[in-house]
C-alpha cells in the first residue's frame, strides 16, 4: 500500500512541536491583513518522524547501495561533513555579518578558493554558483562580457559537441547568444574538420567537458584548445567530469580559460535528492575581473604580532554581478573544504588515479558480455550499449530496471544522445573492490537473461516500492498537489476594459 | 588513504585483469607534458584535525550562538526543531540522487509533492516547483516566464525599489543578455508611480510582500490594474509572513516566488537555502525546473513522479528556457518538515510570535529620544528606525555588549542613509530587546 500524505494523516486540532508562549505584551493584529485559512498538516511530533523515516525507506542512496550513475560521481559522502557545515559558528552566522565579524567563514572561503585554483591551475575562483548549471552562465556571461568589453561584438556563437550535458546548449540560450552543435568522430573526440569550418570571428566560446561525456580523454585536446584561440574564441570547460582529472591535469595548464567545478560530484557534497550543489568558478586572468561576486580577498595583510590576514568580500572590477543572494551555498563550501583537507595533495591524485582504476576494471570484465562502442581504456567513466542483436525486446532501459531488482541503481541511460541505448557507468573511487566483482556479475548475469527470458527485463523492476509508471497520466492530468486551492474572486478586469 | 577502500593487493590484481603493470598507464590519453602536476595543498588531515580546524574557524565568527540577533534583511534566525535535522540527515535523503528513477526514488519524489502542496497553500497558488536555488534566482526565473507569456511580444518589467536590492541584483544579471528593460527601483517610486510605469509592452510588475522595509503595503486592486495592462503580477513573499497574512493568490497574484529559508533552515552565512517557486495553473506549463505529478504505476497503484519533462534542459537543450538542473532538493526537504512539524497552528502561532516581539521593540524604541519609528505602514517582524547617530557606529557599540543590531539601509537606499533596518523574531526573549532598547539609549 502506498504511504498516505502527510496530510491524510492529518487531525483537525492537533499540534506539533511546541511554540513558547508570547513574553512580551501583545499587540492587536491588523485584522483586515489577515488571512482566513491556512491548509496545513495537523501531525504530532512521533507521526511526522514516522512519516518521513517510512518515505526515505522507499529511496535508494549511497549509504545503502552502489550508484553507478555516470557524469553524477555517486562517491561516499563522508559523516564528519555534515558535523562541520552544522558547527554553531557557521550554522548560526548571518549572511550580512559584518566582514570583522566573520572572519572565520571568510578565511575558509578563501582558502577555498584557493584549493580549487590550484587544483585546476587557474588565477582565480568564484564559490558565487549554486551548481554546476549556474557555474556555466556564470563562464558564459563572463565571457560575453569579456569580448563586450574589449569592443568585440561580433562574438555571439557557441561551439558545443554534439555530447555534451544539456545545460550547455540551455546556458548558451539563457545567456541570449546562439549554439552552433559539432559533430564527435569515430573515437569519440571532437570532429577537427568540423570546427576548422566552424571557427571565425563570431565565435565567443567554445564549451567542452573533458574527460568526454563518452568517458574517454580527448587527444586532440590540446589542437582543439589551438584552434579556439587562432580564431578569437576561448575555451570553456565544464568540470562535471573533474573526478578523472584531480592531479593527474590542471586544465588550466591545458589552456582553458574558465572551468566550472561541481562540488557535489567532486568534492563530496552530497547530492540529497537533488541539490543544494556548488559550481564554483574558475578562471585565467583574462576572465579574473569579471567573475561574480562577491568574492573573498586580502584586505590586509598582518602585520605586528598578527598571524591572520584581514579577509573581506568585494566585488571584482568588471564583474558580471550577483549570480545568487549572499556568498553562494556557503554550507556546501565547508564541506569541501573539510573533504579536501582529509586528503591534501597527494590524496586527491589518488582519488583519480582509483576512480579511473575501478571504472577500467569494470569496463575490462563487461567488455566480452556488452558492446563497447568506444573500446579503449576509459577515464572515470564508460559508455557501452544496453542492446543485445540475440534479444531484440531488450532495450538499456530495461537492464536499468532490471538492475534495481539486484539493489543497484541503474546507471545514467540514454546519455550521451550520441550513442544509442547509452548506459553511462561511473563507480567512483570509494566503491570497494568486492561491490565491483558484484555489480559485474550482476550485469553478466542481467545479459543472460536478456537472452534466456527477456520478459523478466521488459517488466521489471518487480521488488521496488512501486513498478513503472503511467508517465503519460502524470503530464496530463497534473496532478501536482493533495489539497484544493480556494478561489478568490480578486477583480480581474479583462485587457479590453481600458 | 581516506575514503580510498583499495589495498595494494586489491590494486594489483586490478590492473593484472585490465592488462596493464601500472595505474599510471591508464592516463597516456593525457598530453604528456601536463601529466601529473604538482598540487600545492597541505598535507592530509586526520578526521580529529579537521574537526579541531573547523572548530577554530567556526569560532572566529561572531554568531547567533553568542550574539543576540537583530538583523533579518533576507536571512531570519527562527527556531528549527530539532526532527528537521534528523530528517534531512538520513542517507536514504542525504545521499540519493536526483529521482529520476522513480521506481527506487518514491520517498523523495513524494516529499516534494508534499512540499509543492504545502508552497502551494501558503502562496494561494496552484502548484509550485521543486526548487529554484534561493528567493533571488526564483525572481530572474519569474521573469523569463513573464516574457514567454507574452510570446516575447514584451519586454518590460517594473520592479518595486523595495524587493530586495540582491534579488534586484540577481535578476539583471541573469538577463544581461537578453532584451529585458528593467524599470522602477532606481528611486522611491511607491505603487502608484510604478503602476503609472504600466503599458503594453510591461510583461511583469513585481513587488514584495512584506517589503525589504518590513513594510504590508496596500495591494487593494493592484492586480486589476496589472492584470488589465495584461501584465503578469508577481509576488515575492517571506513565507513565515504569510503563515498571518492573506495569500497572494488572495491578493491577484499569478507568480509567487521568495526564500524558503525561513521555514526550518538555519542561516548557515547565506546557503544552502531553498527558493520556491508557485504560479496559478496558466503558467504551470511554463515554468523551469523539477515539478512532481501524481500518477499511478502499472499496477494501478498510487505513486510519484517527475513531470512535465520535455521542459528540461538535458530534452530540450537549447530550447530550454532555463539551464536548471541541480536544485536545492534537501532544503526543501527540510521546509516539508518544518511545516509538517509546525503545522496549521504552530506556524500562525511563530508568525504571531514574530509580529508581537517585533512591535514591542519598536514600541520601546519610539520612546527614546533622538530615535523614530517608522510607522507609515503596518509591519511584520522587521521595522526601520531612523538612528541620532551613523548606523554602523551604532552597531559597533552594540556589538561590543553581544548584540549584532539592525541592517544599515544607506547600502542599498543613499537616501535612507540614517535608517537601520531591525528584525525581531521569536528567537529574541523579552530580556533581549529590553538590553537593546537600554543600549541604544545610551548612544543617543
Amino acid at each position: 500500500m502506498a504511504i498516505p500524505t502527510i496530510y491524510e494523516i492529518s487531525v483537525s486540532g492537533r499540534s506539533g512541536v511546541p511554540v513558547p508562549n508570547c513574553d512580551v505584551p501583545l499587540t492587536p493584529l491588523p485584522a483586515d491583513l489577515l488571512r482566513d485559512e491556512l491548509d496545513m498538516p495537523e501531525v504530532g511530533e512521533l507521526q511526522v518522524v514516522r512519516h518521513f523515516v517510512n518515505l526515505s525507506h522507499l529511496n535508494h542512496s549511497i549509504d545503502q547501495g552502489f550508484y553507478p550513475l555516470g557524469s553524477c560521481t555517486m562517491k561516499y559522502n563522508p559523516k564528519i561533513n555534515e558535523d562541520v557545515a552544522r558547527l554553531p559558528g557557521f550554522a548560526h552566522l548571518h549572511p550580512l555579518t559584518d566582514d570583522e565579524s566573520s572572519q572565520g567563514a571568510l578565511a575558509l572561503m578563501f582558502t577555498l578558493q584557493e584549493w580549487l585554483a590550484e587544483i585546476a591551475g587557474f588565477d582565480a575562483v568564484s564559490l558565487q554558483p549554486a551548481a554546476g548549471a549556474q557555474g556555466e552562465l556564470a563562464g558564459i556571461l563572463m565571457i560575453r562580457k569579456y569580448h563586450l568589453d574589449r569592443g568585440d561584438t561580433k562574438r555571439t556563437k557557441i561551439l558545443v559537441p554534439n555530447s555534451a550535458h544539456g545545460t550547455n546548449p540551455a546556458t548558451v540560450t539563457m545567456a541570449g547568444l546562439d549554439v552552433i552543435e559539432l559533430p564527435s568522430d569515430a573515437n569519440g573526440d571532437v570532429n577537427l574538420e568540423a570546427l576548422r569550418a566552424a571557427c571565425n570571428d563570431t565565435i565567443a566560446v567554445m564549451m567542452i567537458t573533458v574527460p568526454s561525456t563518452l568517458g574517454v580523454f580527448d587527444t586532440k585536446i590540446l589542437d582543439v584548445i589551438k584552434l579556439v584561440h587562432a580564431c578569437g574564441g576561448l575555451m570553456y570547460m565544464d568540470g562535471a567530469n573533474m573526478n578523472s582529472l584531480l592531479g593527474i591535469v590542471k586544465p588550466g595548464e591545458l589552456g582553458f580559460d574558465v572551468m566550472h567545478y561541481n562540488l557535489h560530484k567532486t568534492f563530496s557534497t552530497p547530492h540529497g535528492g537533488g541539490g543544494p550543489g556548488c559550481g564554483a568558478v574558475a578562471v585565467n586572468n583574462k576572465l579574473k575581473d569579471f567573475r561574480p561576486g562577491p568574492v573573498v580577498e586580502i584586505i590586509e595583510e598582518p602585520t605586528g604580532d598578527e598571524t591572520a590576514p584581514l579577509y573581506g568580500l568585494i566585488m571584482p572590477p568588471k564583474s558580471i554581478g550577483r549570480l545568487k543572494a549572499f556568498h553562494g551555498n556557503f554550507g556546501m563550501h565547508v564541506r569541501a573544504y573539510a573533504y579536501i583537507s582529509a586528503y591534501g595533495g597527494e590524496g586527491l591524485r589518488d582519488v583519480s588515479r582509483v576512480a579511473v582504476l575501478n571504472a577500467n576494471y569494470i569496463r575490462a570484465n563487461l567488455r566480452d558480455t556488452y558492446h563497447m562502442p568506444y573500446d579503449r581504456i576509459c577515464a572515470h567513466e564508460f559508455v557501452m550499449e544496453g542492446h543485445f542483436d540475440d534479444a531484440p525486446t531488450v532495450h538499456a532501459l530495461d537492464i536499468s530496471k532490471r538492475l534495481m531488482d539486484y539493489g543497484i541503481h541503474p546507471p545514467t541511460n540514454y546519455f550521451p544522445l550520441i550513442v544509442p541505448e547509452a548506459l553511462l557507468i561511473e563507480p567512483t573511487e570509494t566503491e570497494d573492490k568486492a561491490t565491483l566483482d558484484g555489480f559485474i556479475e550482476v550485469m553478466k548475469k542481467i545479459a543472460h537473461e536478456a537472452k534466456t527470458e527477456p520478459e523478466l527485463l521488459t517488466t521489471a523492476p518487480h521488488i521496488t516500492p512501486v513498478a513503472r509508471l503511467d508517465e503519460v497520466r502524470a503530464a496530463k492530468q497534473l496532478v501536482l498537489c493533495c489539497r484544493p486551492i480556494p478561489e478568490w474572486d480578486v477583480d480581474y478586469v479583462p485587457a479590453t476594459s481600458t | 588513504m581516506s575514503y580510498i577502500p583499495h589495498t595494494d593487493v586489491e590494486r594489483q590484481q586490478m590492473l593484472a585483469a585490465i592488462g596493464v603493470p601500472t595505474i599510471e598507464d591508464l592516463f597516456e590519453a593525457v598530453p604528456a607534458a601536463y601529466r601529473f602536476p604538482k598540487l600545492d595543498l597541505p598535507s592530509a588531515l586526520s578526521e580529529m584535525e579537521i574537526l579541531a580546524d573547523l572548530q577554530s574557524l567556526a569560532e572566529a565568527n561572531d554568531s547567533a550562538h553568542d550574539f543576540s540577533l537583530f538583523r533579518g534583511a533576507g536571512a531570519y534566525h527562527h527556531y528549527v526543531p530539532s526532527a528537521v535535522n534528523h530528517t534531512i540527515l538520513r542517507g536514504e535523503f542525504l545521499t540519493a540522487y536526483t529521482p529520476y528513477q522513480p521506481e527506487v526514488s518514491q520517498g523523495t519524489l513524494q516529499a516534494i509533492f508534499e512540499y509543492q502542496t504545502m508552497i502551494a497553500q501558503l502562496t494561494g497558488m496552484d502548484g509550485a516547483n521543486a526548487s529554484h536555488y534561493d528567493g533571488a534566482t526564483s525572481l530572474a526565473e519569474s521573469v523569463t516566464v513573464a516574457l514567454e507569456a507574452s510570446r516575447h511580444k514584451r519586454t518590460k518589467v517594473i520592479l518595486s525599489p523595495y524587493i530586495n536590492p540582491q534579488y534586484r541584483a540577481v535578476t539583471r544579471t541573469y538577463h544581461q543578455g537578453n532584451n529585458v528593460q528593467f524599470v522602477g527601483d532606481e528611486g522611491a517610486a511607491d505603487l502608484n508611480d510604478l503602476l503609472g510605469m504600466l503599458d503594453d509592452n510591461t510583461a511583469m510588475f513585481a513587488v514584495s510582500y512584506p517589503n525589504f522595509l518590513g513594510q504590508i503595503e496596500d495591494f487593494k486592486g493592484l492586480a486589476a490594474k496589472v492584470h488589465a495592462a495584461g501584465a503578469l503580477l508577481v509576488f515575492v513573499a517571506n513565507p513565515m509572513a504569510l503563515a498571518l497574512f492573506k495569500s497572494p493568490g488572495e491578493l491577484g497574484a499569478d507568480i509567487v516566488v521568495g526564500e524558503g529559508q525561513p521555514l526550518g533552515i538555519p542561516l548557515s552565512y547565506g546557503g544552502p537555502y531553498v527558493g520556491f517557486f508557485a504560479t496559478k495553473m496558466a503558467q504551470m506549463r511554463r515554468i523551469a525546473g523539477r515539478i512532481v505529478g501524481e500518477t499511478v504505476d502499472k499496477n494501478g497503484k498510487k505513486a510519484y513522479v517527475m513531470t512535465l519533462r520535455p521542459r528540461e534542459q538535458d530534452i530540450r537543450r537549447e530550447k530550454a528556457t532555463s539551464n536548471i538542473c541541480t536544485n536545492q532538493g534537501l532544503m526543501a526537504l527540510a521546509a516539508t518538515v518544518y511545516m509538517s512539524l509546525m503545522g496549521k497552528h504552530g506556524l500562525k502561532k511563530v508568525a504571531e510570535l514574530n509580529y508581537h516581539k517585533a512591535h514591542y521593540a519598536a514600541d520601546r524604541i519610539a520612546q527614546i529620544p533622538g530615535y523614530e519609528v517608522d510607522r507609515s505602514k503596518p509591519f511584520f517582524n522587521e521595522f526601520v528606525i531612523k538612528c541620532p547617530r551613523p548606523v554602523r557606529e551604532i552597531n559597533e557599540t552594540l556589538r561590543s555588549e553581544g548584540i549584532i543590531g539592525g541592517y544599515e539601509l544607506g547600502r542599498d537606499y543613499l537616501y535612507l542613509y540614517d535608517r537601520m533596518l531591525l528584525c525581531v523574531t521569536e528567537m529574541n526573549t523579552k530580556a533581549e530587546i529590553d538590553v537593546l532598547v537600554d543600549i541604544l539609549g545610551e548612544v543617543k
